[in-house]
Parts: C-alpha cells; sequence; structure tokens
C-alpha cells in the first residue's frame, strides 16, 4: 500500500460572485520513501496541493471532493484534533520563506522544543538533546549556541537547514517542501538539496518536492508529476519526463529551457499564458496553447491514462499511441 | 554617420567605480562605546569594490553573481539613479558620473533601463497608453500628437502588444504582458543602451522564453547595447555576449560567454556554475563552498573570497588579487591561478 494515496482530490474558493476550482479532480499515489516533484508554473496549483494534502486550505478555500489517505486513513475527513496529530509529526512542510516560518520572537530552542514537547512526552532537558542532534545533522556548527540564537541573527541559508532539522523532529515519514529554496543563492540552494536528498534517503523520509525548477526536479527525484490549470497533466518516473516528455506543455516547458537550444538562437516559446482560474477553458486546459489542438481538444476533457510507465491527459498522445498499436499488429 | 574613432571605442566604460551606503549617517548613531571610551565609528555597506569594466557596442554584458554581490547597484550607478562614492562612469567618450540633471537628459533618451518587478514598474494610475507616450512626448518635444501615437503603436506592435490595449490599466495584464509593456516602454525613446535589471526573474518558465527573444530581436533590429543583470546563469549562457562574475562588490572573473562556461577559472565562477541543476543531472552535483557570503559591512582584508575557498593562502588573506588577462583573453582576479595552483 502507498504511503499516500491521492484520489480525485478537488479544492475550490467561493469568490464572491463564483466558485472557482483550484484543483481539479487530482489523483497520484507516494510510495514509502519515493521521492516525487510537483511542477509547473505559477498558477498551476502545486502550492495548493502541497497545503491540501496537510488539509491547512483556509477560507474561502475548500476540499470540495476526493480523499487523501494517509496511511489509510482519509486527511480529508479528520477532524482538527486528529490533524495535529498529523501535522509536522508524521508529515511535515517545510515552506519557501523561512523568516515567515520561524516565529520571530522565539528562541531557535524553543521553538524546537515545543515542537518536540508537543507531540512526545519528554523533559526539557532530552527535548534539547535532540533538538541539538537535529541541528547537527544538518551540519549546523556549534548546534548548542545555536539554540539560544534568534532568527534574525542567522543567515537565509541556515535558518533554512534549521527548519529542515524542525521538519525533522519527530522522524515523519513524509516531507512535503513547497519551492524550498527558491529565496536563496545558487550555491546556498546546491547545499541544501543535497542535505535534503541525504536525509530522505538515510531517515527512508518521502519527500513532495514542489517546484519551478525542472533541474532541481531531475536530481531530486524519482517521479514528476507535471500541473496545469488546476490537473495532473503528466505523470511518470523523472528520467522519462527530462528526456522524453509526451504532453504537448511538457514538451514545451523543457524546450523552452534556454540550455535547450544553441547560445543566440530564438528560443522554443510557447505562446499565450497560462489561463486564470477564473477563466479555464473548456475541454483541454491548454488546448488555446497547443500546437496539436483539434476540436475534440477544444470541448472535450482528456482524461488521464496510462501508458506503459507514464500518465498522461492528452487526446494526441492517446491517437499516437493508438496508432503505434495498430502499425504493432497490422 | 559616427566616425570610425568613437564606433570601436567602447560605449560603456567603469573606471574604478565604488560605491558605499552609510549605515551610520548621524552623529549620534556614530559614537560608540569600547573598551571603556567613547569612539567615533561610522560603518558602511561596500556594495562596489573598485570595478573596472567595459561594454561594447552591439555586445550583451551579463553581469551575474549572488544577492549582495553589487550587481544591481553597478546598473543603477550606470543608470544614474546613484552617484559613485569613487571612481568614474564614460559613456561614449565623455565623462557621465558628473553631470548635473539637465546635463543627463539628452543621455536618459539613449540609455533606458527595464527593471525586475513589472508589478511596481509600471504606473497603476495610468493607461498604457498614456504610460508610453509620456517619454516620447517629453524627448521628442518636436513630435505633434499624432506622430507620439503613431511611434508607440509601432513599438507596441513589434514587443507583441495589441495598440488596441492601450486603454488599459497595469493591473489587467499578466505579469509577461506587462514586461512587454515595460520593454516597450524603454524602446519607444529609441534608445542604444539598455540596461536590464534581472528583467525575467519575476516571470514563469513559458514566459520567459518570450522575453528573451524579445530583447534578442530588438537587439539585432535596433542594434542596442544590453547590460543584464541576472542570477541565471542558463539565461547568461544563452543570451550574453560577455560575462562578468561579481562577489562581494569585486570583479572576479571577466570572459567571453563561451569561454566562461567552458573553462571558468576562478574558484567561485566554477562554484557558481557547477550550482546550476541541469537537466541530466540525477543527484545535486556541485563544488561544495565552506560557509556563506560574508556581510559586505565588514570586507575582509586581502580576497574578498578567501573565506569560502578551498585554495587561499596567506597571500589571499593579506593581498587583494588584481584582474589579470589570461592566455584565452579572459580577467581573473586570483592568486592561486595566477601561481597555477589550480590547473586551468
Amino acid at each position: 500500500m502507498s504511503l499516500l494515496s491521492v484520489r480525485d482530490l478537488t479544492v475550490k474558493f467561493a469568490m464572491r460572485d463564483q466558485t472557482v476550482t483550484a484543483l481539479n479532480q487530482i489523483s497520484f499515489d507516494v510510495g514509502r520513501g519515493e521521492r516525487i516533484g510537483i511542477v509547473g508554473e505559477s498558477g498551476a496549483g502545486k502550492s495548493i496541493t502541497g497545503f491540501s494534502l496537510l488539509n491547512l486550505i483556509s477560507k474561502p478555500g475548500f476540499i470540495a471532493g476526493g480523499e487523501i489517505l494517509f496511511d489509510g486513513q482519509d486527511i480529508a475527513k479528520m477532524k482538527e484534533a486528529e490533524l495535529r496529530k498529523i501535522r509536522g509529526n508524521r508529515m511535515a512542510m517545510i515552506f519557501q520563506d523561512p523568516m515567515v516560518t520561524l516565529n520571530p520572537v522565539l528562541t531557535i530552542g524553543q521553538q524546537m522544543v515545543e515542537t518536540l514537547m508537543a507531540h512526545r512526552k519528554l523533559s526539557r532537558a532530552e527535548a534539547e538533546q535532540i533538538a541539538v542532534l537535529k541541528l547537527r545533522e544538518v551540519y549546523i556548527p556549534s548546534p548548542e549556541e545555536r539554540l539560544h540564537q534568534y532568527p534574525h541573527e542567522l543567515s537565509g541559508g541556515m535558518r533554512q537547514r534549521i527548519i529542515i532539522a524542525i521538519a525533522l523532529l519527530l522522524d515523519p515519514q513524509l516531507i512535503i517542501a513547497d519551492e524550498p529554496t527558491t529565496a536563496l543563492d545558487v550555491t546556498i540552494q546546491a547545499d541544501i538539496m543535497e542535505l535534503l536528498l541525504e536525509l530522505c534517503q538515510s531517515n527512508k523520509v518521502g519527500l513532495i518536492l514542489i517546484t519551478h525548477d525542472l533541474g532541481v526536479v531531475s536530481q531530486m527525484t524519482e517521479r514528476t508529476l507535471v500541473m496545469y490549470a488546476g490537473r495532473i497533466i503528466e505523470n511518470g518516473p523523472t528520467r522519462e519526463i527530462i528526456n522524453d516528455p509526451q504532453h504537448p506543455y511538457t514538451q514545451g516547458l523543457i524546450n523552452a529551457l534556454p540550455q535547450q537550444t544553441l547560445p543566440g538562437h530564438k528560443l522554443k516559446q510557447i505562446p499565450g499564458n497560462m489561463p486564470a482560474l477564473t477563466d479555464i477553458p473548456p475541454g483541454c486546459p491548454f488546448s488555446p496553447r497547443c500546437s496539436y489542438a483539434t476540436d475534440r481538444c477544444r470541448s472535450e476533457r482528456p482524461r488521464i491514462s496510462r501508458y506503459g510507465t507514464v500518465e498522461v491527459a492528452c487526446h494526441e498522445v492517446e491517437r499516437l499511441l493508438k496508432d503505434e498499436k495498430k502499425e504493432m499488429t497490422a | 554617420m559616427k566616425d570610425a574613432i568613437t564606433q570601436d571605442a567602447p560605449l560603456l566604460k567603469l573606471k574604478g567605480l565604488e560605491k558605499r551606503f552609510e549605515l551610520d549617517k548621524g552623529l549620534l548613531e556614530q559614537i560608540k562605546f569600547k573598551n571603556g571610551k567613547l569612539t567615533r565609528e561610522a560603518r558602511a555597506v561596500h556594495a562596489v569594490n573598485g570595478i573596472n569594466l567595459t561594454a561594447n557596442r552591439g555586445e550583451a554584458l551579463c553581469v551575474v553573481g549572488e544577492s549582495g554581490c553589487g550587481k544591481s547597484t553597478v546598473a543603477r550607478l550606470v543608470a544614474g539613479l546613484l552617484t559613485p562614492s569613487a571612481g568614474e562612469i564614460h559613456y561614449d567618450g565623455s565623462r557621465i558620473d558628473t553631470l548635473g540633471r539637465r546635463e543627463l537628459l539628452p543621455l536618459r533618451k539613449k540609455m533606458q533601463m527595464v527593471f525586475q518587478n513589472p508589478y511596481s514598474s509600471l504606473n497603476p494610475r495610468m493607461t498604457i497608453q498614456q504610460a508610453l507616450e509620456e517619454p516620447v512626448s517629453h524627448h521628442f518635444p518636436k513630435l505633434s500628437r499624432a506622430e507620439v501615437r503613431d511611434k508607440v503603436a509601432e513599438v507596441m506592435r513589434s514587443v507583441g502588444v495589441d495598440p488596441s490595449w492601450g486603454k488599459r490599466y497595469p493591473h489587467e495584464f499578466s505579469g509577461g504582458q506587462r514586461q512587454r509593456i515595460a520593454i516597450a516602454r524603454a524602446l519607444t525613446v529609441d534608445p542604444e543602451f539598455v540596461i536590464a535589471d534581472e528583467p525575467i526573474s519575476a516571470l514563469d518558465v513559458s514566459i520567459q522564453a518570450q522575453i528573451l527573444n524579445l530583447m534578442l530581436e530588438a537587439k539585432d533590429e535596433r542594434g542596442l547595447t544590453y547590460l543584464f543583470i541576472t542570477h541565471d546563469l542558463s539565461v547568461v549562457q544563452h543570451f550574453g555576449t560577455r560575462v562578468a562574475v561579481l562577489y562581494l562588490g569585486t570583479l572576479c572573473e571577466l570572459s567571453d560567454t563561451a569561454t566562461l562556461f567552458e573553462n571558468p577559472k576562478h574558484p567561485y565562477s566554477r562554484a557558481l556554475l557547477s550550482a546550476v541543476p541541469q537537466l541530466k543531472d540525477d543527484k545535486p552535483n556541485h563544488i561544495r563552498l565552506k560557509g556563506e557570503i560574508p556581510t559586505p559591512i565588514e570586507m575582509p582584508q586581502g580576497c574578498p573570497f578567501q573565506s569560502r575557498c578551498a585554495f587561499a593562502t596567506n597571500r589571499c588573506q593579506a593581498e587583494k588579487p588584481r584582474p589579470l588577462q589570461q592566455p584565452d583573453g579572459s580577467l581573473v582576479a586570483c592568486h592561486a591561478v595566477e601561481e597555477g595552483r589550480i590547473d586551468a
């Protein structure tokens, strides 16, 4: 059984005059210790997915349907008290901006000890010991002294390491990291990513890495979900998605990267913009920007179907792969 | 037609450019109590520390580095938005950093700037038409209203903005569209030099490609020269003709783009290049640097990179390396490279 199994999850936001669908029937699984990446552009629904897995969607948003089975229990239907036992304990989240995540008026030690004592029956001294241990695991120099420092006394990279240490405090089974290094410089990003990968592998922790950077996904994950306009449009092994993307949007996203074109030549751009949630076209949401789009694409929503090891939601891919099968039988 | 001499001379020349931002401005802030005595001490952020750099006509000179390296300060100094603490800025053969507001006016037409955030660089109370017409009627006071409108419409079309959108306000556009409009505004006055400070960093990948293509087209069609500030090395590799790598306000390496990416020499350039996640990687694969960027308030003596460098020696701690010409034409400021301690 998968550690996490999301089935037809739909999240809506009630606006003044209409209700918009931010996540439209998404389904995916995360195995124990598996690392998956969620990629897409801003507004695709990546972060909403991360938040909804911990049932952190707040008003005017709500989970309108579907299941989030974590170790067999449905998070979507849990009460606050039950959720509190899971959040930060069995499933932890790392956010983009460490300065917002850490409480500025509490020392690092207070925040770590507080978390530990909320979930475990520990004395303060025991909790402090564990905190020091975890800080050492994320290569924080002189961890005993850091316990008495406030977040503003530390650099951005150091703060994000502390966030990772806090996320790992209670030995979670799954970490959701939402753009954990976007606010950091590239050399620091590389260190943090390596650390996160190392810790996930050595502790057999599952990872959901939300990012817009395909290079990061390639380095960090075994499987990749590509999202567009609140839907999963492609899901498969990371290497296959990067080397042989099926969905025209995934192809466009990879081909648009400067590395994919000779220096100084015209980049392969995707025309147009991602639609706003209030304005998602009927049929395939990508059809207005897609060079393969047919009348069917503009009227009928493609279902996500499995072809070998990948799942793709695209009429054209379906047609092409059917043709291949015909050729094989002929 | 310009004579041959000015054609060959660099369009932009920075000589020993320095910028310090005073932290303790008032007298009371400067008074400190140390070792039982009152002393006066003014701290400053050393944002740019003696940079020499030239940009030739028609090239796209990229300035890269991590946050706090002084790259945006360089852009603002060149654009005349900040005054240098020391050093000189020459544009088209004449010194410009000492000019007053009025004397700078004709230059502002030649030199335009595109900023990172298209949400804050457009006035929310002006329609697109107004925002685009304003610089034209300011810099070309002789044009009639109809001529101004024609000029603006032409530029709008060239950047893929429908002239019929002119009546709309910035909030009605997406980030990518706004950045097109910001670029259109820079191009309406027919500049020869465009300073772009992280123009695509706030945009999504598919939109980044659109804007980069637009900037490349404008370069070819209008013969523009760019000073392109960015932290994104894959963009540099695609867009830049030459690259200046900055660290703590100091030039580490200056090189042709192809040379830098094939054979980076400065230990910092090497680490920076290796840290960019590549599609072909299946695990993080970078040169680890120890520590983090020190603050530019207390600048170390000697090489600014020594605290994180694996090759640092006593000489690096004592003496600041000067940029030296390498056999392949690049400039590298590193004692280890000079002494042959790193194989090039």
